[in-house]
């Protein structure tokens, strides 16, 4: 908006006319556009000043408990997070055993950058990594009983570590079982068709509480007498069944958009199914739907917060387990904790659009062009 | 597996095998596919038939017509302890259909408001509304109705020192009370002269769209509207001797009493899901906006119509064709998402039933069974109203 | 994906229906597993709580313990799923767990109806009420009107219904999922009185910032006696914690403890014999070994011990016995004698 009034405005006048013309054209171009700019002045002079005067500038930095935080004029409580920061990151973890926990954050953070930096090479082989080995890596390390470690059992995890391990490998499972039901529900075969319809529509049709619910008491109901699955790998396996049904519905929507020529063209080069599938249709699909896989992962992300409902401490819950400490408890403690607990879940899926903008400009959009419409 | 199987066949020579035709593998991989998922059917039923036998467990759908000997705060429909299970399950059932309605209507509108914000010409405007899509969306609902709860309770006065509006509607932490309409003989000829006028009121809109064709004026069918509706109810009143008072809330004791109280619970959940859902269809209606041609709105504007003009008259109902899909998956979304009441204590449908009746009854099996029923069939419901809707404004787009 | 499962579930068949059947198929679980599945509350001070570093402590808490020490010689042998009172019942008949020892009232309906075994009463308790001293409420007849904070999913919530309902007085229900968010939202000004059984009464008094300003209504509206649960279908896995629990009031009362038990080993006293199992196989026909009384009590303690360190004067609660004392001291603990 800013640049063609730039390019309009003769070389040699001044900066400040300049600024009043974009003012103008901007903000002022009418009486309701005055108007509304007026308002909208006025909506951010009521709200910015009071809570940044809130989270930063009457905020208590330092203290040891509620005393420190309460009384008149105190805004936020940071030394709370400070006091909880243990918890927030590795949950119940024993503590002599963290260390376990911070090889595989280090492990999840150099194969994510593996598999997101666009100039790394291998991407195929980093895909593989993150979706099987990763997970594999994480359970052995996390839960020990091998190698000497100690078992560390699933109901001790908690914190950003549960959050973020259900949110990736929730991630890397539900991304082929979507694209599966995708295929599944485009299928020429009826049964499958039907199967994978039943399934998605399901699964999107029941609340994700309900689901979890189910896997967490009444699943074990079904299963053979004296067999037991892992009640966090059951919450595992339905929320990533629970994203593989959205999951495909966007992938069959990037299916759909796909011209019928591009696997014709492939069929009549003599490619079977799978090779027209792998090799024609699903690149170009997939990174049509790009941007709505991502928004997928960032639902599949917050939606871990609703675990605690089955007994989990994740993230949200650990801080919000924290507010009730009668060490802490006070009004602004907890806004505080859930001031923090926005902030990173923000950053998180923020990051995660961002990314997912950037990786449209430079990959999809710069390669190929027809995937884009 | 069967991949693996089906890439070899499709690059062995054709017509050597059996297996190789497509047409007969296709047949044997979805009968072994449809013969796996029914054992697995199969299996779980049996163990959780023969887990149920040996705990001796009480089963079957009477504990439906038991007394159910809890009370729920708040009901839309008269309830006491002594009601029955699936009382309970009314009660549940219609405060989700309350949320789930009041939330569709508010996110809808707040929606609509954000996504033609992030169009507008004026740059604050659009960049808020950008702010307020990024920030909102990337947080968890479950995140936000906490806040919105913890937030709520604290602002709100303590009964004694309720906010009052003239001594008939009452602000306090308990909730929001008005007076309640108190129906009695001769009542319903309101309500049938309230479904005439909108009937009136449809037929008026009807007539005057044919005016315009034929004339090229309107008749002012929105005013006509809105005299029929307020006006032959009120007609309907006086005509039938004044049939409805109201019952005014009044404070005894601990809490207002009469009149109808609306829980903080309720305005914070509904809050939390409109802003929240708001933010996505705030996205939709962008998108959908911008879907449409430049060259219709430049076209509109060259016959004079304003921006207001042009948005209401020529894009959105074109863009609504591209809004519908995903706006129906958003209240979808929000139905579902209603059923997080339970984190601050509004009694909906998984609060209620799927939770209370749930642990006194001990029945699970059956009560998810119900529950995720009825679930599916609100969700099968609306999206198929959606569809409805879909297919009318297809047919006038010609 | 469903062909994966359905195999892996086929598997899984073979290998249970290969497993040899005996006296006890949970004990049998239990041994192969090598600790005990216990369900235990989501935090309530005194029965079941987490400390700061997620271990676990409270007198239900103590049950599983000893029945982990009877079976492994070792307390520390059991995982501790943390259930939500609307969780528990169906965690445990679907297998969840097999010892739910979480503050949970016996009644019929749940003895009779869902498949559970209460197999002992191990904590007294009644139901009682907690407001704001400063609102001059002195009886639970003054509540008429009063809104009410509860957890969902308890027999609380069903004695509020019939006290208040045959008192003729009105009030307003607000359950929620966890007790600390029904606390929680008492302690805003949301609730004029918060209800749970009275021993929770006084564990929420020390979760609140400010315990003074607090007042517990002397009246109880019910009975509410606490024990464990087991499945029902496996009659010798009750037995076994029936009488683990009747060790340890039996050894309160023969004076055995945990400090003491390596002289009682020598005592002449022929009821202390058969409780230690120098005389008599009790343990064995229990399919645990002989000395399994000896492992619970120098493990876990005697009932007036473990009542004491988590409950009583031992603990910030500060209990007194009153009905959880012995029959002999004029309260109602009184357990079978072991012959």
């Amino acid at each position: 908006m800013a640049k063609p009034a730039a390019h309009r405005a003769p070389p040699d006048r001044p900066f400040g006319p300049l600024v009043f013309d974009w003012l103008r054209e901007n903000l002022f171009s009418s009486v309701t556009n005055t108007l509304l700019t007026v308002l909208a002045i006025a909506f951010i002079y009521a709200v910015v000043p009071p809570i940044l005067d809130w989270a930063v500038f009457s905020a208590v930095w330092s203290g040891t408990g509620r005393a420190d935080c309460i009384g008149e004029g105190k805004g936020a409580c940071w030394p709370f997070i400070v006091a909880r920061k243990d918890q927030i990151i590795y949950g119940q973890y024993f503590a002599d055993q963290r260390w376990r926990v911070d090889v595989v954050y280090l492990a999840g953070a150099l194969g994510l950058a593996w598999i997101l930096i666009p100039r790394l090479p291998g991407k195929l082989w980093a895909g593989i990594g993150m979706a099987i080995l990763f997970p594999v890596f994480a359970f052995v390390m996390l839960s020990g009983g091998v190698f000497d470690l100690p078992v560390v059992p699933t109901e001790r995890w908690g914190g950003l570590l549960l959050t973020l391990l259900i949110s990736v490998v929730g991630i890397a499972v539900s991304f082929p079982i979507g694209v599966l039901l995708a295929l599944g529900r485009r299928s020429s075969l009826p049964v499958i068709r039907m199967l994978c319809v039943c399934f998605i529509e399901f699964v999107r049709g029941v609340p994700l509480i309900t689901l979890l619910f189910m896997a967490a008491n009444v699943v074990p109901l079904f299963m053979p007498q004296g067999v037991s699955l892992d009640k966090l790998l059951r919450a595992l396996i339905v929320i990533s069944l629970f994203s593989a049904a959205y999951m495909a519905e966007v992938v069959r929507g990037g299916l759909q958009a796909l011209p019928r020529g591009q696997s014709e063209a492939a069929a009549a080069l003599g490619l079977g199914y799978w090779q027209t599938t792998l090799l024609v249709v699903l690149p170009q699909a997939l990174k049509i739907s790009l941007p709505s896989i991502v928004s997928s992962c960032i639902s599949l992300l917050k939606d871990t917060s609703l675990i605690a409902t089955i007994g989990f401490f994740d993230f949200l819950q650990v801080i919000k387990s924290g507010n009730a400490d009668p060490a802490w408890s006070a009004p602004n403690v907890a806004f505080t904790g859930y001031l923090f607990a926005a902030l990173v879940y923000w950053t998180l899926c923020f990051g995660m659009s961002r990314y997912s903008a950037y990786l449209e400009r430079t990959v999809a959009g710069g390669k190929v062009g027809a995937g884009r419409l | 597996m069967s991949g693996r199987d089906d890439a070899a066949a499709a690059i062995a020579p054709p017509a050597t095998a059996f297996w190789a035709d497509p047409r007969l593998r296709g047949v044997l991989f979805q009968a072994v596919a449809l013969a796996l998922v029914v054992c697995l059917f199969w299996t779980m039923a049996s163990n959780a038939g023969e887990a149920l036998k040996r705990s001796g467990q009480a089963t079957g759908w009477g504990f439906l017509w038991n007394t159910a000997g809890f009370d729920i705060g708040f009901k839309l429909v008269a309830y006491t302890a002594r009601d029955r299970h699936i009382d309970a399950l009314v009660v549940g059932l219609l405060n989700t259909l309350l949320i789930s309605g009041l939330g569709i209507v508010l996110a809808t509108v707040l929606g609509f408001v954000i996504g033609i914000a992030r169009l507008s010409p004026n740059w604050l405007v659009s960049r808020m509304a950008t702010a307020y899509v990024e920030f909102v969306r990337n947080v968890p609902l479950l995140l936000w109705i906490l806040f919105f709860y913890l937030a709520l309770i604290p602002v709100l006065p303590p009964v004694k020192q309720a906010m009052s509006l003239g001594d008939v509607v009452f602000l306090t932490n308990r909730g929001l009370y008005v007076p309640k309409l108190h129906w009695t003989d001769g009542a319903i000829w309101i309500v049938v002269a309230f479904v005439a006028a909108i009937v009136l009121a449809a037929a008026a809109t009807i007539w005057s769209r044919r005016r315009q064709k034929a004339t090229g004026h309107r008749p002012p069918d929105l005013l006509i509207g809105l005299a029929l509706i307020v006006g032959l109810p009120v007609a309907a009143f006086f005509a039938t001797g004044a049939p409805v008072s109201l019952e005014f809330p009044e404070l005894k004791g601990f809490n207002f009493n009469g009149g109808l109280s609306i829980l903080p619970e309720l305005v914070a959940l509904l809050f939390a899901l409109t802003i929240y859902t708001a933010a996505y269809i705030g996205e939709i209606v962008r998108s959908g906006i911008e879907g449409v041609s430049k060259g219709q709105s430049e076209a509109a504007s060259a016959l004079g119509l304003t921006r207001g003009q042009r948005l209401r008259l020529v894009v959105i109902p074109q863009a609504m064709r591209i809004i519908i899909p995903p706006l129906t998956s958003q209240y979808l979304n929000l139905i579902k998402n209603s059923s997080l009441a339970a984190a601050i204590a509004f009694p909906d449908l998984v609060h209620v039933f799927a939770g209370t009746s749930l642990t006194q009854t001990g029945q699970a099996l059956e009560i998810l069974a119900i529950t995720a029923s009825i679930y599916l069939a609100i969700s099968l419901a609306t999206s198929g109203l959606m569809n409805v809707y879909n297919a009318m404004t297809r047919l006038k787009e010609r | 994906m469903k062909t994966a499962l359905a195999a892996v579930l086929l598997a899984a068949a073979a290998i249970s229906a290969a497993a040899a059947q005996s006296a006890s198929p949970t004990l049998d679980k239990v041994k192969k597993d090598g600790y005990l599945k216990c369900g235990v509350s989501d935090g309530l001070a005194g029965f079941s709580n987490p400390d700061a570093n997620g271990n676990w402590t409270g007198i239900d808490v103590d049950v599983c313990r000893a029945v982990a020490a009877a079976i492994f010689d070792n307390p520390d042998a059991v995982r501790y799923t943390s259930t939500t009172a609307k969780e528990r019942f169906t965690a445990l008949q679907s297998g969840e767990f097999d010892l739910l020892s979480r503050n949970t009232t016996v009644t019929m309906q749940r003895d009779v109806a869902l498949g559970l075994e209460f197999t002992n009463v191990t904590y007294y308790d009644g139901q009682g009420f907690m407001v704001k001293t400063d609102s001059g409420v002195t009886s639970v007849n003054d509540l008429n009107g009063a809104t009410i904070c509860t957890q969902s999913g308890t027999t609380t919530e069903l004695n509020v219904a019939d006290y208040f309902t045959s008192h003729g007085m009105q009030y307003q229900i607000l359950t929620f999922e966890k007790e600390s968010e029904a606390l929680a939202a008492y302690d805003s000004g949301r609730c004029d009185a918060y209800t749970t059984d009275q021993s929770g009464l006084y564990a929420a008094k020390l979760e609140l910032a400010d315990a003074n300003a607090h007042t517990v209504l002397p009246e109880l509206i019910s009975k509410e006696p606490l024990g464990p649960a087991v499945r029902q279908g496996d009659d010798r896995w009750g037995d076994i914690v029936r009488w683990t629990f009747y060790v340890l009031v039996n050894a309160e009362e023969l004076g055995v403890t945990s400090q003491n038990i390596d002289e009682q080993l020598n005592s002449q006293n022929p009821e202390i014999r058969r409780l230690l199992g120098i005389e008599g196989d009790f343990g064995e026909q229990l399919g645990l070994s002989k000395d399994w009384a000896v492992r619970i009590i120098r493990k876990v303690g005697n009932y007036g011990e473990i009542f004491e360190r988590n409950l009583g004067s031992g603990s910030p609660l500060g209990i007194a016995r009153g009905k959880n004392a012995l029959w002999k001291d004029g309260g109602l603990q009184y357990a079978p004698p072991i012959r």
